[in-house]
């Protein structure tokens, strides 16, 4: 404690300590006086008195030196000299030192920002407790890894499984609120009882379900979200035991979640309302080949690995398979680590920027680094002269790294608020589709991250002219007198200024390479006109649930009637569960003459669009052969199918597929193919060609049996065109709809526009990005360039003057430096060109390259052209600056 | 006088704190003089290193000083032995004491010899 206590005053002794190294001046003078007089009475002279007195306190200088050396710590203190000193030396070049923390500010904000974005997304931990045992748990299927899990199928994994310590299943849906004012929409989940235990979520208000609950025929319950809470209910306690009308149904809450509480599983947005699934009246659920959307996620009992638990969950499968030969075969749970599950999409899209984002870094540090080389010459004298005085290379290497690291810091701490600037930016450009981007902020790990890149590139920066001025002898910089040698070595300037190059070309290629994907999607056509369409939710209205299939029928054409009549409108439809880069839908089936399949999963399958007569109009598919579906069939008339072209090829081959019969699973009668449809893009504009479900087929919504129109009517989307191609205005769509029964509910409006261009939100996102930090690096680089190309100049004055008094006129000098500068720029192209063919492979397989090949020549060469461009335009100025030099006023500075 | 012994390493700081215990307040130049003198003139004293050592014990809390006025009308900085610095002497009293004895033993068998 005592020695702490030391150090603490020593601590605070280093600053500021002027009063007491007077008080310490004033003690050594009484010392000497009394010494003095001591020796004076003891018969010395006066003079020869002061001598011995000195003599025996050994020197005034000294005692002072130990007394500061004791009062403060001398590491610190040399620090803070540096410190000053080097602080001293950035102001009085200001404008090097406004460049460099320019430079460094950039670079390091940048790769903070980014980072911020990493480290919410992929590197903090999901908020659960012990989250590394969480998992989702998926039923892999033939044509899909994660497919949706059987209710039925989940009891089963849930009882029969050794590896887990819980497992639970949501689903998302939609609920149309009533009672509580005006209509509307809202998201719902489905949850097992299970499900918050799991998560390990504890409400603030009120009670978790009770397993029991979690059974058809119990007490309708609800848990309902902070937000939900807040909204409706004003926050208040007494919320539990209040009523909730649901789709015409009463819930009683039960509980309240915490505001932390943000999954979106099942949805892409976080729900409001959680109910138990168990009491979730739908035939399906007691349907074991039936999907429904269910996932699961489950938590790993303490010990066991994931592989542990797969090999496990193996075994559950292959007895259900056993056992349920017809629905389970080809049936498997898989699980993937719910974190990576919430994540995945994201990582190779982050990780490539924030790698781009580096090379930026990098290039900042470069051309400071050639900065401070350029200055370390300039100052060649100064350190000679110091180190003639003794000062030793440890000493000298110290101060210059203090500099350099103080100039690192300064360029941190700019950075730290572009970057709280520029994370807000980012945040608002991003994907709507990348996870858990709502935790992006400057938190204590992205701090320590901004510190650490700081610190490294003030030592990477500093360290090269701290080399270089050690190369130095000491005898012939201090006989030059300060100027330049004759023939300065300036190859580490030239090798920088290369590897700048090479850096800036890799990422203007990684750049041009998603900006010619970005091109050739943009081309690409979706097999529809999404200009001019609105899609929005519609819900029939709670009082026709349990109508008769007649009833709703005649419920669907009134309301089709009524969204036609709102202004500008030129046709109008609806579709079900499946709508091109929304939602999507599958139908089984096997061809007329094929023996029928043993179980589902045998059998083929095609997209499925549940669309109304409309539907080719609104959307703008070409018709290529037969027919479309049309109003007259319905339940009464033989049941019909359309195909999109990619079906008919598959299957037909040459032959005509129309008049051809197909056999659909789920119903008993074969379906006539009646028409042939272009192909529409239904996994997004990038994904289509590599998805391995691709052919459509078309099926009239007013041929569905009984059952499933009412669940048809309970979650429609309706799609409307305008005359104008204007996007319909949603107001009047969604007043006529208001007027035609004031309980009924259209929701979540989208330009069919919109959607096409979300499906490439993530790859533009990059492409934006990249592209910038790829002129940032360019323009870096330039100035790189520049810098040496001038020192180069400013160094050759001498030469380029008796140059030109002998008789080399001003273009043999422009030609002169601007060779210099290309061979400069021609090595770092010839480089960068090589690590980009390695590097755009990584590109490459992490998909974000669309329709050219990673070693596009096209790209390859304009990018290098255009990098040429700006690395002899930087060369020129320096250049036209050579050619005015005065050969006489250049001689006579010698 | 030519054998003068250098003070010992680390002995200084002891001395000056045994100086204080027995003559209660004293200036620097006091301290010094004392330890000269009760070395019998046999220690050969820089005053100069006094001080830092003195800074050291203040710092540790074993003396404190305050501004005086000495014998001969000079103002003069006075140190005192703190309680800590008390407590201080006796443990490093009694570890000398039991350095020098086992140091005498060392020595003692060759003179029985």
């Amino acid at each position: 404690m005592r020695s702490l206590r030391a150090l603490w005053i020593r601590i605070c002794g280093t600053f500021g300590n002027k009063r007491e190294a007077m008080e310490l001046d004033e003690e050594l003078e009484s010392h000497l006086l009394m010494h003095i007089e001591d020796n004076v009475r003891s018969g010395m002279p006066e003079a020869e008195a002061r001598r011995h007195a000195l003599i025996h306190l050994g020197g005034l200088e000294q005692t002072r030196e130990a007394y500061r050396e004791r009062q403060g710590l001398p590491g610190l203190e040399t620090l803070c000299q540096d410190v000053r000193f080097g602080l001293r030396m950035l102001l009085k070049s200001r404008g090097f030192t406004v460049v460099a923390v320019l430079t460094l500010g950039l670079g390091i904000g940048a790769n903070t920002a980014l980072f911020s974005v990493l480290n919410a997304v992929l590197l903090n931990p999901l908020p659960y407790p012990h989250a590394e045992e969480l998992i989702t748990v998926h039923a892999a299927k033939q044509n899909f890894n994660e497919g949706s899990i059987s209710y039925l199928n989940f009891r089963d994994w849930q009882r029969d499984n050794k590896a887990l310590a819980a497992l639970a299943v949501s689903r998302g849906t939609g609920y149309i609120l009533t009672g509580t004012g005006a209509s509307e929409e809202v998201r719902g989940e489905l949850v097992s009882s299970d499900f918050f235990p799991l998560l390990g979520v504890k409400p603030v208000e009120g009670r978790l379900f009770a397993s029991h609950e979690d059974e058809i025929g119990e007490e309708p319950v609800a848990m309902i979200s902070s937000g939900f809470w807040k909204r409706k209910f004003g926050a208040r306690p007494d919320v539990i035991g209040k009523p909730l009308t649901l789709d015409g149904h009463d819930y009683t809450v039960v509980g309240v979640l915490p505001a932390t509480f943000n999954l979106a599983i099942s949805n892409f947005r976080a729900s409001d309302i959680y109910v138990p699934i168990g009491q979730f009246q739908n035939p399906a659920l007691n349907d074991r080949s039936a999907g429904l959307g269910i996932h699961g996620i489950a938590r790993l009992r303490p010990g066991v690995t994931l592989k542990q638990a797969q090999a496990d969950m193996e075994r559950v499968s292959r007895n259900l398979e056993t056992t349920f030969p017809a629905d389970d075969q080809g049936i498997h749970a898989r699980l993937v680590p719910f974190k990576e599950s919430l994540v995945r999409d994201a990582r190779p899209l982050l990780l490539v920027l924030m790698g781009a984002v580096g090379f930026v870094l990098l290039i900042a540090c470069i051309n400071v680094a050639n900065l401070l080389l350029a200055r370390a010459n300039a100052r060649t004298q100064e350190f000679a002269v110091r180190s003639a005085l003794g000062a030793s290379r440890a000493r000298l290497l110290r101060q210059l790294l203090t500099e350099s690291l103080t100039l690192s810091v300064l360029g941190g701490v700019l950075g730290l608020t572009l970057a709280a600037l520029g994370t807000r930016i980012i945040v608002k450009m991003l994907p709507p589709d990348l996870p858990r981007a709502t935790g992006i902020h400057i938190d204590s790990l992205v701090l320590c991250f901004t510190t650490l890149i700081s610190l490294a590139s003030g030592i990477f920066f500093g360290f090269a002219p701290a080399l270089k001025m050690f190369k130095r002898d000491v005898q012939s910089t201090l006989r030059s007198g300060g100027r330049s040698i004759g023939s300065a070595n300036n190859r580490t300037q030239d090798s920088l200024v290369v590897f700048q190059m090479a850096l800036a070309l890799v990422l203007l290629i990684g750049a041009g390479l998603m900006i010619r994907s970005m091109v050739k999607l943009s081309n690409v056509d979706p097999g529809f006109h999404s200009k001019g369409v609105l899609t929005f939710g519609l819900e029939a209205p709670p009082a026709m649930s349990g109508a008769g299939p007649d009833a709703i029928r005649a419920y669907l054409r009134e309301a089709q009637r009524k969204i036609a009549m709102a202004p500008d409108i030129d046709a109008v439809c609806f579709s079900w569960a499946a709508l091109p880069m929304m939602s999507d839908d599958e139908q089984s089936f096997w061809l007329d003459g094929e023996p029928k399949p043993g179980n589902q999963n045998a059998m083929r399958s095609s997209i499925r669009y549940l669309v109304g007569a409309d539907y080719l109009r609104v959307m703008g598919i070409p018709l290529l052969k037969g027919r479309f579906l049309s109003e007259t069939d319905d339940d009464h008339a033989p049941r019909v199918i359309v195909t999109d072209e990619v079906f008919a090829k598959k299957f037909f081959g040459d032959a005509d597929p129309i008049g051809k019969r197909i056999h659909l699973d789920q119903f008993d009668d074969a379906a006539m193919v009646i028409g042939v449809v272009g192909h529409v893009n239904q996994w997004g504009l990038d994904n289509d060609a590599v998805n391995p479900l691709r052919a459509e087929t078309y099926q009239s919504l007013m041929q569905l049996p009984e059952q499933q129109l009412s669940l048809v009517a309970f979650g429609m989307d309706a799609l409307a065109r305008s005359k104008s191609g204007a996007v319909p205005s949603f107001k009047s769509i969604e007043s006529s709809v208001t007027k035609m029964n004031h309980e009924q509910v259209v929701y979540n409006p989208e330009a069919m526009d919109d959607v096409v261009s979300e499906t490439l939100s993530s790859r533009r996102f990059a492409m934006i990005l990249l592209a910038v930090f790829a002129c940032t690096a360019l323009v870096l680089a330039s100035i790189g360039m520049y810098g040496v190309i001038s020192y180069i100049v400013g160094q050759r004055a001498r030469d380029i003057g008796i140059r030109m008094a002998l008789g080399a006129n001003r273009g043999e000098v422009l030609r002169w430096v601007l060779r210099r500068g290309s061979r400069l720029a021609l090595i770092g192209a010839g480089c960068g060109l090589l690590a980009a063919l390695v590097l755009s492979q990584a590109i490459a397989g992490s998909s974000l390259v669309y329709g050219v090949r990673a070693y596009d020549p096209w790209t390859f060469i304009g990018v290098t052209a255009l990098m040429m461009a700006v690395a002899l335009s930087s060369c020129y100025l320096p250049a036209r600056r050579a050619t005015r030099i005065d050969p006489m006023k250049a001689l006579r500075t010698e | 006088m030519g054998s003068k012994t250098d003070i010992w390493q680390g002995t200084l700081a002891l001395m000056a704190l045994k100086t204080l215990e027995s003559m209660g307040s004293l200036h620097g130049y006091g301290i010094a003089r004392r330890i000269e003198q009760t070395s019998g003139d046999l220690l050969s004293l820089n005053y100069g290193t006094l001080y830092p050592a003195l800074l050291k014990l203040e710092q540790e809390g074993a003396i404190v000083s305050e501004w005086g006025v000495s014998e001969n009308n000079r103002r003069a900085k006075f140190y005192k032995l703190s309680r800590f610095g008390k407590k201080q002497l006796e443990r490093e009293t009694q570890d000398w004491e039991q350095t020098t004895a086992i140091l005498a033993r060392f020595f003692a068998p060759r003179q029985e010899a």
